[in-house]
């Protein structure tokens, strides 16, 4: 009876097996087709690659928005996704980053891209054992490593305007701030943001409250739900995914009572698709832009052209584009927009310097 | 069938069932089976530094193995190795950035550090467990959030309001130039040793001492255990201390080898959680812990070369070493499946 049985258990892996291997051999030919396809239409050389931070490539923030650059980059430029041409690693821990920053480079990446300040170690450590790569870090400064770009944006400057639109848009002279993780990167949007509004009106105090994470989306709408009761009629959220429960709450309220005065302030990317409540509503006011796309296509065409910025600091603020308000889709006024325009000239021109850390 | 032919068949039948399982899904999901597990094998043994990188994933996974098996041993479940790990990460990165010692000190006073910070958050549980009989699963499960947080706003303190604390001195790294050089710069550090003997320090406590023989004994029966005249209070304290010892080192292997500092985490790292599993797989024995370790960490690391390789993505990667993971962990109930049936046989004639 055993033997009966151990044959059973054998025949059936042969079949599971000879089931695999007939879909292993389709698989194979699509694939040589595809790559086929790919050396006829390539016209570069220069391959491009990046690793995301924990949040991964579809984190609808900073780590797409770099993907969207790398992608807009490569079809410029006839790459395929892959081996010389353009591709990403995700991250799923953060022991991983230097694997895969390893693996990437391993694999003869031209340029590699590293997501986020949470790579700042991994990104100085293969930097010194891989003196051949490139790498360039977004949101981060690795110092003094000939080999090392470090992108950054000057989000204060976009969040200033923000709370020039807030505190103009306010009807009840109540404003909130929530913030992902204290710490330098979130503070420049805070200060932006609480600068903005003082500008505007002195006597407006902003709520401002931090998560202390950039996933707990439960945490955010807690935050959102004790400010809207309080009083606060406009939120502005720099903590990425915490936004969303931020984004549901706002959502909710508007769609029980469709006259309730709430908005929210997106940040990275435009978020109005976030806000949509029905086809004529929607609670975003704006979108506070960090345009990393741009910044990661602009950075690979210099390393492109031989121009690879190593052992620099390269900002992005409003006078190139790198950060900026979204379009408010008429949610805004004219009246605020420009008053908003005015302010946004003064920043461009230098007069008006943006803090770059809350007052303490 | 004899009973060591039983024993060497059940775990490589579990193996290559979740194999062929885990091939289906990768097939059904548009992707070559053999092109991922061919990735999946280099990324564990394709050469010296992905060989490196295995060793160090694997070793902090010996320890949150060792730590939930052992409080498994007397009948605890300890589900806060996470917390207790990461307080003991935090321990030996401010003890090898705060002080300048010779190496021979250093190294064992951080590691020292690491398991007192792991014991005492062990502690807490199990002194509520002893006292008040609160359960241990819902207060260590709390204590993970409460350690991320703490742990968070003391890299904050320690580090002056920066997102991490600074690299820890030469003199208490785990790292050598050794094992780099051979590993062509691999992560790998001497924590595989202190790891290895963690593994023996568990046996022996458990096989070979009276406290090891009590703690067991509070496992099986604590009525029995305090009629036969022993303190299962004291034992259940000391469980819970010894367990979080062994996961604290766990943050310090993080701590002293493999990051050499400590970041704000935004979320827990894992390690604690899936130390859950590795001393399941390994049936809570010390030695068992070791073998579920070595197998989720390769699979950890080897899978991480499949998006790079073979274009799986990686939640289809989570998903076949989840299969794998899954299909190891029932063998025993093949195990069981078949003795069963075979003695209803036997029985019948």
């Amino acid at each position: 009876m055993k033997k009966r049985k151990f044959g059973l258990a054998l025949a059936s892996i042969f079949a599971a097996g000879s089931i695999l291997a007939a879909c292993g051999g389709g698989e194979e030919k699509e694939e040589k087709t595809t790559s086929d396809s790919g050396t006829t239409e390539q016209t570069s050389d220069f391959s491009v690659a990046m690793v995301t931070d924990t949040g991964g490539v579809d984190d609808r923030s900073f780590n797409q928005s770099t993907w969207e650059g790398i992608e807009a980059f490569g079809k410029e430029n006839g790459l395929e996704k892959g081996d010389g041409g353009y591709d990403y690693l995700q991250s799923a821990a953060e022991s991983d980053y230097v694997t895969n920053l390893n693996s990437l480079i391993r694999r003869d990446f031209d340029l590699v891209f590293a997501v986020g300040f949470a790579l700042h170690n991994a990104v100085a450590e293969v930097a010194d054992q891989q003196q051949d790569a490139k790498i360039a870090i977004i949101d981060e400064v690795v110092a003094d490593k000939e080999n090392v770009a470090s992108i950054m944006f000057r989000a204060n400057e976009a969040s200033y305007l923000a709370g020039v639109a807030a505190a103009k848009e306010s009807k009840s002279g109540k404003i909130g701030f929530i913030g992902g993780m204290t710490g330098e990167i979130i503070g420049g949007f805070q200060a932006g943001f609480e600068a903005g509004v003082a500008a505007v009106n002195p006597d407006i105090v902003v709520d401002v409250e931090y998560a202390e994470s950039f996933t707990d989306a439960a945490k955010g709408q807690q935050i959102a739900k004790r400010m809207y009761d309080s009083g606060v009629d406009i939120i502005f959220h720099a903590a990425g995914g915490v936004g969303n429960g931020l984004f549901t709450e706002a959502k909710e309220r508007k769609a029980k009572d469709p006259n309730a005065n709430v908005w929210a302030i997106g940040v990275d990317r435009d978020q109005y698709d976030e806000g949509k409540v029905d086809d004529s509503t929607n609670i975003m006011l704006t979108s506070v832009l960090k345009r990393v796309d741009v910044a990661a296509q602009e950075v690979a065409k210099l390393a492109q052209e031989g121009k690879f910025p190593g052992g620099e600091l390269i900002t992005y603020g409003l006078s190139d584009g790198g950060v900026d308000l979204a379009d408010s889709r008429g949610a805004i006024s004219e009246e605020t927009m420009t008053t908003v325009e005015e302010y946004k000239q003064k920043i461009i021109d230098g007069e008006i310097t943006v803090p770059e850390q809350p007052e303490k | 069938m004899s009973k060591r032919l039983v024993n060497i068949l059940v775990p490589l039948i579990s193996i290559l069932l979740g194999l062929i399982i885990g091939a289906i899904v990768m097939a059904v999901s548009g992707f070559n089976p053999i092109d991922g597990y061919v990735a999946l094998w280099n990324g564990i043994f394709m050469d010296t530094y992905t060989m490196g990188e295995t060793v160090r994933q694997i070793t902090p996974y010996i320890f949150s193995g060792l730590a939930v098996a052992f409080a498994f041993r007397t009948g605890l479940f300890n589900i806060g190795v996470e917390g207790q790990l990461i307080m003991g990460w935090l321990a030996a990165a401010w003890v090898g950035q705060a002080f300048e010692l010779p190496a021979v000190i250093h190294v064992p006073v951080a590691l020292i550090a690491a398991a007192a910070a792991g014991a005492l958050w062990a502690f807490i549980p199990g002194l509520l467990k002893a006292k008040l009989q609160v359960h241990e699963v819902i207060v260590t499960i709390m204590m993970n959030y409460t350690a991320l947080h703490v742990v968070n706003a003391l890299i904050g303190v320690i580090s002056g309001g920066e997102e991490r604390t600074e690299k820890i001195h030469e003199s208490a790294s785990l790292r050598s130039d050794f094992l780099e050089t051979i590993t062509d710069y691999s992560r790998m550090h001497w924590g595989f040793l202190i790891a290895l003997l963690a593994v023996v320090i568990m046996w022996f406590i458990l096989q070979k001492t009276t406290l090891g023989y009590e703690l067991k004994a509070v496992g099986f029966n604590k009525n029995a255990s305090e009629y036969a005249g022993m303190n299962v209070n004291k034992n259940i304290i000391l469980a819970m201390v010894i367990s979080g010892a062994f996961a604290g080192l766990g943050g310090a292997m993080e701590a002293l080898g493999t990051f050499e500092n400590m970041s704000k985490l935004h979320a827990s790292t894992g390690i604690g959680f899936d130390g859950i599993a590795v001393a399941l797989l390994g049936a809570n024995q010390p030695f068992g812990v070791l073998l579920g370790a070595i197998l989720f960490g390769a699979l950890k690391n080897g899978g991480l070369n499949m998006p790079s390789e073979a274009g799986v993505p990686t939640e289809i990667v989570s998903i076949v070493i989840a299969l794998i993971i899954f299909f190891v962990a029932s063998g025993y109930i093949i195990r069981v499946a078949l003795e069963r049936f075979g003695k209803k046989r036997k029985e019948e004639k």
